[in-house]
């Protein structure tokens, strides 16, 4: 009787048994073949960025090589119906552009990241963070509105100055966030250093904790600039564009990315061509900056590991 | 001493003005949009979000299409950039060999680099007549059953733009949930495999569902990037004040109808019109920005406490 009991059970155990591995080898084919199908679906996803990039630059190369010649950087447009000419005034538009937007956005930026980094731990910051950090995805548009309502309007005229103006502002959230993190990274031992030598916190700053992040801030500002070189929609009401030289900072001034823009909507074949290469040239500017931004960024982790 | 003290305080004092100086900035932008839009603000009210007429002839204008636009506009890209954008992500973090996950990373970078003005190029010029003579023949006949996929095709249109900005904002995605991908401690996954998972299911489980905030944060952050992106969608949207359910039809949205009208705006209504839309726009991406760091800060601070832990 008990014997038999125990073969019962045992049987029972047995099949329970086997159904567990049946139903582990049909769902094992299953979980298998969907693990080996998502390999594929996700280095499909990778792929299809890659295409994307490729596609795009690959188009700029072809359509616009051939107008990328010495003309194109030294020679003004030429009116519709005349081939050649260049945009030199938009690429001498850009820089001044640049340069402009740099003198009002460096400072501010590397002003509040250095003091969101070395003096604020509190409420205060986290609002100038929070709001730093919402500022940043501000559309590039509402910028230029603002500079159109600030700088165009009681000037009565497009101009260089606003251009640059709405720039440096767009600069500013990313400088800030960039050099507060790097400045960040000066290591805590260094700024002591310098207290107990009997040094005000100020020249700490100013001759300790900058020159020794100065690889991480000059990081930020490339960024920055890299991003903005590339703007058109806050230029399209404050530079506005010209077709011709000018060195007045109240007159209106042509950019590469307005000249693409305005080219590209253009019905003009020639135009069109002319679009391509200074898409180009706008294109190997910014990925320049950022070139040099990777070299920064190289440069200050070889400092930040080799202290 | 005290000679240290003053001066510390002075360079306090200055230095504090530039975060100040940031705040006013902000401040200044709302307050100047509010400003300059009051005309219309006060003559149409709350009729302005709900009308859909837009004629500066007549001095009658509702931004409804163009909201309509931007939202239409964001949505399909992010429908098309989520899926793809967050398997890449994921390639990336856990599938790739690091050598080609970081070179892959690099031409990521540069993808998110290139000028939005060079996108709408490629857009005017390859992908329009590309989706004039294909894709959309395809999608009407195939898919011509649903309304998003009728009417005339002319190429230009909320598809094709939707395209554009979808191929924009990948690049934001990919990095963003990569990061937060990475951020998964090892010791998760490890135990899902030891369970006896496979890499998928470790992902799906394991991956995905401790990220799932980050993650979200990062797709509200591509949202915030395609609502507020102007030049690539002006320029293949095709610019024609209308709601129609059908993605071929061509539209407008806020960025770009205030890109294209705003130096041709001649009355003062029109430019208050169009500054109200910049208004609106500004808010938009306030709201949706301040979600989005919300979440990924959430997220951040609690690997912080883990960590500790």
């Amino acid at each position: 009787m008990v014997s038999d009991q125990s073969i019962t059970s045992n049987s029972q155990e047995i099949a329970s048994q086997e159904r567990w591995q049946k139903m582990y080898e049909s769902t094992r084919f299953r979980r298998g073949l969907w693990d080996k199908a998502m390999v594929y679906v996700l280095s499909l996803c990778a792929i299809f960025v890659l295409a994307a990039l490729f596609l795009i630059l690959s188009h700029l190369i072809r359509q616009g090589i051939t107008s990328v010649n010495p003309d194109f950087f030294t020679h003004l447009p030429k009116p519709v119906g005349e081939k050649g000419g260049g945009m030199a005034n938009a690429i001498v538009g850009t820089l001044y552009l640049l340069v402009l937007a740099i003198i009002v956005g460096v400072p501010i930026g590397l002003g509040a990241g250095i003091y969101l980094s070395e003096y604020a731990n509190h409420k205060f910051a986290f609002v100038v963070r929070f709001v730093v950090d919402v500022m940043n995805g501000i559309p590039s548009i509402v910028f230029g509105i603002f500079a159109y309502i600030v700088c165009v309007l009681p000037l009565k005229s497009f101009s260089v100055l606003s251009g640059g103006f709405a720039l440096g502002i767009m600069m500013i959230p990313m400088i800030t966030r960039t050099s507060e993190s790097f400045i960040r990274m000066v290591p805590q031992q260094l700024r002591e250093a310098g207290l107990a030598i009997g040094a005000p916190q100020w020249r700490v700053i100013l001759d300790i904790v900058l020159p020794s992040s100065v690889g991480g801030i000059m990081t930020g500002i490339m960024v920055a600039l890299a991003r903005v070189a590339g703007e058109t929609a806050p230029l399209l009401f404050t530079a506005f564009g010209n077709r011709f030289w000018n060195h007045d900072l109240m007159e209106p001034i042509a950019a590469l990315p307005l000249q693409i823009f305005a080219y590209a909507i253009s019905p003009y074949d020639d135009w069109h061509r002319q679009a391509w290469a200074g898409a180009i040239v706008l294109i190997s500017l910014v990925f320049m900056i950022n070139l040099l931004a990777q070299y920064f960024v190289a440069r200050q982790t070889k400092i930040n590991s080799g202290k | 001493m005290t000679r240290h003290d003053t001066s510390d305080i002075i360079f306090r004092r200055v230095l504090v003005c530039f975060p100040i100086l940031i705040l006013i900035i902000v401040a200044g932008i709302l307050f100047q949009l509010i400003h300059a839009s009051w005309p219309t603000l006060n003559k149409f009210g709350f009729h302005f979000f709900a009308s859909q007429v837009w004629d500066p002839v007549m001095e009658e204008y509702g931004a409804l299409p163009f909201i309509f636009g931007t939202c239409v506009t964001s949505i399909v890209a992010l429908l098309l950039a989520v899926p793809i954008g967050l398997g890449a992500a994921i390639f990336l973090a856990e599938y790739a060999p690091p050598k080609i996950a970081k070179f892959i990373s690099i031409l990521v970078d540069l993808l998110a680099a290139v000028p939005t003005v060079i996108y709408g190029l490629w857009g005017i010029f390859v992908l329009v007549p590309f989706m004039r003579s294909t894709v959309q023949p395809f999608l009407g006949k195939y898919l011509g059953f649903l309304p998003f996929f009728q009417g005339p095709n002319y190429g230009v249109g909320f598809l094709s733009a939707s395209i554009i900005l979808a191929v924009i904002i990948i690049p934001f995605i990919i990095s963003v949930s990569r990061e937060v991908i990475l951020a998964v401690p090892m010791v998760y996954k490890e135990s899902a495999y030891a369970l006896g998972s496979t890499r998928w299911e470790a992902m799906k489980n394991i991956v995905l569902s401790h990220g799932k905030v980050g993650i979200l944060g990062s797709i509200i952050l591509a949202m915030g990037r395609a609502i507020g992106e102007t030049m690539a969608v002006t320029m293949i949207i095709g610019n024609n004040v209308t709601i129609s359910s059908s993605l071929f039809s061509p539209g407008y949205t806020m960025a770009s109808v205030v890109a294209n009208e705003f130096s041709e705006a001649t009355s003062k209504t029109y430019l208050s019109a169009l500054i109200e839309i910049g208004l609106v726009l500004f808010i938009f991406s306030v709201i949706v920005n301040m979600l989005a760091r919300l979440l990924i800060w959430s997220v951040t601070n609690q690997s912080h406490q883990t960590a500790k832990r």
